[in-house]
């Protein structure tokens, strides 16, 4: 008993050693998150923005200074705007651009077409890139902001910019896509679309199954309830409660998903059900 | 008897070889065109007919047939959460255990096998009675290694149903192959175990090692298939953008990280098996009440220690070979591993391989104490320990030192203007080389310490291995700061292979020199088996809780380099649980882990004490009439 207290004893030491020492003997660096698609407003943006926001994506979600540093992994950028010219006359050039914008478009989805030399992947004699396709995989860069990192490319290699900012959506804009639709025209629609009817029971109108149980009854709430109530009810749905029903039940975001046309028409209607 | 015996171990081989025979049914080719071109291959060269080469190909599956879904796009709500559960820490300790224990019982297998041919080669009754006892040891283990994976693969289908799902639609071949196999692995074990005291002697010898070799083949084929699915999730085969499979189960399981995993574990799990039995060794030995059991156990340690070791000495190579061939997968990768957040835990690793070496050799230096000649030796061991220390402080020594601004701006940045350079791999592979090699020459030391070499030309030997080692580490120091201090960051690794090469060189000639010189050699005085301090013992547990740690932390940095991807690059998690934990948190998480696991092997080790335990009761049996 004494021998396994004692090797038991002196091997929790060992291990709360580790433990400290990994806790204590080591900076204790906090790892980015998960990087979140953002939703990039490209039409109330200059050209200036939409460098800045390439210099981001470039530095960060595209890790592209993991390898373009000064440690040698990858060729350095910082004259590509007229290198790319130059390798677009090499010989080995196998892509098929004609622009220097084509160029470094082809570089960034298809890095193999031109390997600088002693840059090719161990063993590929300088034919294939080591260099991920940045619209896949981990990095999954949206057409959008590629042509954001190619417009930092140009700018901060001394060049003319020459990429425009894209009228298209960026990866992650659905809901602005969602958003630059038209608004929805009745208020069936709006019941429908926000499915109001899986908790409240919406009463006089002929969309699905309106008897939802959850949140109170919306049949006469107009009898009772003002439309400065109801709209706040709406936009702050955990303003006031209904008594008997539970705080945090209603989702917090009509206020951004509704267009202010849409919110006067629900508005309008539920004050009309008396 | 006899022939009850016999048909018990025929069924079981048959079983076992059913078993291997099947496992290519269910891996196709890759997929139709290829396995049509051998068959077209063999018609031409031996002039199979026609209708024979088209009934061939028509029984291919065809890969390309079967539809395979995307990978799924989920959101934190498509995580089943329990109230009190964290799910990552649950699959992780769930996954881990099991993978030490696995690792235990596969392990041992393979060095029983070589140490069981060695008591046939030798007819020294004591190799196969402690082939035997590491078989005992190890049979225990297997059921818990079952139960855990039982317990793994429950908590996955709980609460990560749908990778669960989405590899086993990819996996679901080799998946039932595996359970095949289990069965397979199973009947074999038994009937090798079981049968150990029954199978002795002449050609029934012969069966037993025959069995073994077969439980070794099954077992390497089960930890195969398992680490695909893992390396699969790091490297995915086949798979377009939007995870769609579009190979066949080979493709799957062939794929880039495939191969450098399974050298680098089967490497690694014969050091943490001897390991293992070297810690039930010193708990045997720290309890033993004669001499005689003493001197048994003290030779078992010797023996696990030497298995650990030897299996050490490559590991850091085959992790070589993986860190490379990840950087050629994915220089984002590799980079992400050496070069960002994970970087530090090399700091880690490298104080927990300085504390393996360190108590290894001090093991094998307490261990010339049971020698009469080891005297000749003692003064050069503390030049070896000099070497060892310096060694290790360089391979600890970090690239980017955390430093106040004051400090900094002393310094003149964030790199010290000569000490830098010990951060980088130029530095630490001349370090790691060094302490092989210095490790290796304390082996060297301890084998002679008991030996009189009578050859004619002992000079000559022993001017040769001195002049090998000179050289050999000149060698090595040269390369290290050419490429150190000369070199861009580009052609610093490039250090690594001829110093490797040096390094093994070094070991190769030297063994072979050294097994000539002292054959027939005249011994000092029979070694003094069991004659060794107490706290040698305990070198022994700090190896393998070292071992079983660093495993752990090894193992955490190889899943967690796939970050915020269950599947990489296809199979984003969206779980609550994707974002990367800082290195203290994982550190925890792999101390409760060898907490538990320590634990279990404590209750192992227990069970095995008092399985050997008689008690008479008297007078409590009725006698019998």
């Amino acid at each position: 008993m004494t021998n396994f207290l004692k090797v038991s004893g002196f091997s929790l030491l060992m291990i709360g050693g580790f433990s400290a020492y990994s806790n204590f003997g080591i900076p204790q660096i906090k790892p980015a998150p998960p990087p979140v698609e953002e939703k990039l407003e490209l039409g109330a943006m200059t050209m200036d923005q939409f460098i800045a926001l390439g210099g981001k994506i470039y530095n960060e979600k595209g890790t592209c200074t993991l390898c373009h540093n000064a440690m040698g992994r990858a060729p350095m950028l910082d004259k590509i705007g007229s290198v790319a010219a130059e390798n677009l006359k090499n010989p080995n050039y196998k892509g098929a651009a004609k622009t220097v914008e084509e160029y470094l478009h082809e570089s960034l989805v298809k890095p193999s077409a031109f390997v600088v030399a002693g840059f090719g992947k161990a063993g590929s004699n300088d034919t294939e890139s080591p260099m991920p396709d940045v619209s896949g995989g981990g990095i999954g860069l949206s057409e959008a902001e590629i042509a954001a990192v190619i417009a930092y490319l140009q700018d901060s290699s001394g060049s003319e910019v020459t990429v425009s900012i894209p009228a298209m959506p960026a990866a992650g804009a659905e809901t602005s896509k969602a958003g630059a639709t038209a608004p929805l025209k009745t208020p069936e629609e709006i019941i429908a679309k926000y499915t109001c009817g899986a908790c409240h029971v919406v009463a006089g109108h002929a969309v699905g199954s309106q008897t939802g149980t959850l949140g109170p009854s919306l049949a006469r709430i107009g009898a009772t309830k003002s439309r400065e109530y109801l709209r706040q009810a709406i936009l702050d749905p955990d303003a006031v409660i209904a008594k008997g029903y539970a705080a945090g039940m209603m989702p917090r975001t009509y206020g951004e998903q509704l267009k202010a046309q849409e919110l006067e028409m629900l508005v309008n209607y539920l004050a009309g059900l008396k | 008897m006899p022939i009850r015996n016999t048909r018990i171990i025929g069924g079981a081989i048959l079983l076992a070889v059913f078993a291997i025979l099947a496992l290519p049914a269910f891996t196709p080719a890759a997929n139709a065109s290829e396995a049509v071109a051998p068959v077209s291959a063999a018609t031409t060269a031996t002039a199979i007919p026609a209708a024979q080469a088209a009934a061939k190909a028509t029984d291919v599956p065809d890969a390309k047939a079967v539809a395979y879904p995307p990978a799924p796009k989920l959101t934190a709500a498509d995580y089943p959460t329990f109230k009190g559960v964290n799910s990552r820490v649950a699959v992780w300790l769930a996954a881990q255990l099991h993978l030490w224990f696995g690792a235990f019982v596969l392990a041992v297998p393979i060095f029983v096998f070589i140490i069981e041919a060695i008591g046939m080669a030798t007819r020294d009754e004591r190799y196969d009675q402690m082939a035997f006892e590491f078989m005992k040891v190890s049979i225990t283990a297997y059921s818990l290694t079952a139960l855990l994976g039982g317990l793994l693969t429950f908590i996955l289908l709980l609460l990560y149903p749908d990778l669960f799902r989405y590899l086993a639609t990819i996996f679901k071949s080799s998946m039932f192959a595996y359970a095949l196999l289990f069965f397979a692995e199973s009947a074999i074990l038994y009937v090798y175990y079981y049968g150990w005291h029954w199978l002795q002697g002449g050609n029934k010898k012969w069966v037993h090692l025959t069995l073994g070799l077969l439980l070794n083949a099954v077992g390497c084929l089960l930890m195969f298939l398992a680490n695909a699915w893992t390396t699969f999730m790091m490297s995915p085969a086949a798979v377009d953008a939007a995870g769609v499979f579009n190979g066949d189960t080979w493709a799957a399981i062939h794929n880039f990280l495939w191969n450098p995993i399974n050298i680098h574990r089967l490497v690694a799990n014969v050091a943490f098996g001897g390991s293992i039995i070297g810690a039930y060794a010193a708990f045997k030995f720290l309890s033993a009440r004669t001499k005689e059991e003493r001197a048994h156990y003290d030779w078992i340690g010797y023996n696990a220690n030497f298995i650990a070791i030897a299996a050490l000495l490559p590991l850091p190579f085959a992790g070589y070979y993986l860190t490379a061939e990840m950087y050629a997968y994915s220089q984002q990768m590799g980079i992400t591993l050496m070069g960002g957040v994970f970087a530090w835990i090399f700091i880690i690793q490298a104080v927990l391989i300085g504390a393996l070496f360190l108590s290894a050799n001090y093991y094998l230096w307490c261990g010339m104490g049971r020698s009469e000649g080891a005297y000749r030796y003692n003064s050069r061991i503390k030049y070896i320990a000099i070497v060892l220390v310096v060694a290790f402080l360089v391979w600890f020594t970090p690239h980017t030192l955390v430093l106040t601004n004051a400090e900094l701006k002393s310094l003149g940045g964030p790199y010290h203007q000569y000490l830098g350079v010990l951060g980088l791999m130029p530095a630490k592979n001349t370090a790691v080389n060094f302490l092989i090699l210095f490790t290796f020459m304390s082996f060297m030391f301890y084998r002679r310490a008991n030996k009189i070499a009578t050859a004619s030309w002992v000079t000559t030997g022993n001017a040769i291995q001195i002049a090998l080692f000179t050289v050999g580490l000149i060698n090595i120091t040269l390369l290290g700061v050419y490429y150190g201090y000369f070199t861009n960051t580009v052609y610093k690794v490039a250090a690594s292979i001829p110093q490797v090469l040096t390094t093994l060189t070094i070991i190769v000639v030297s063994t072979v020199i050294d097994t000539l010189m002292y054959k027939g050699a005249k011994e000092v005085a029979p070694l003094h088996w069991g004659r060794m301090p107490a706290r040698s013992q305990y070198a022994l547990f700090l190896l393998a809780v070292a071992f079983t740690w660093l495993m752990g932390l090894m193992g955490y940095v190889r899943s967690a380099i796939r970050q915020h991807w269950h599947v990489q690059g296809v199979f984003r998690d969206n779980s609550v649980d994707a974002f990367t934990p800082d290195l203290g948190y994982a550190a925890n998480i792999v101390s409760i882990g060898t907490i538990l696991f320590m634990a279990m092997v404590m209750f192992i080790f227990w069970l095995n004490a008092i399985n050997s335990r008689r008690v008479a009761a008297k007078g409590y049996w009725k006698k019998p009439a």
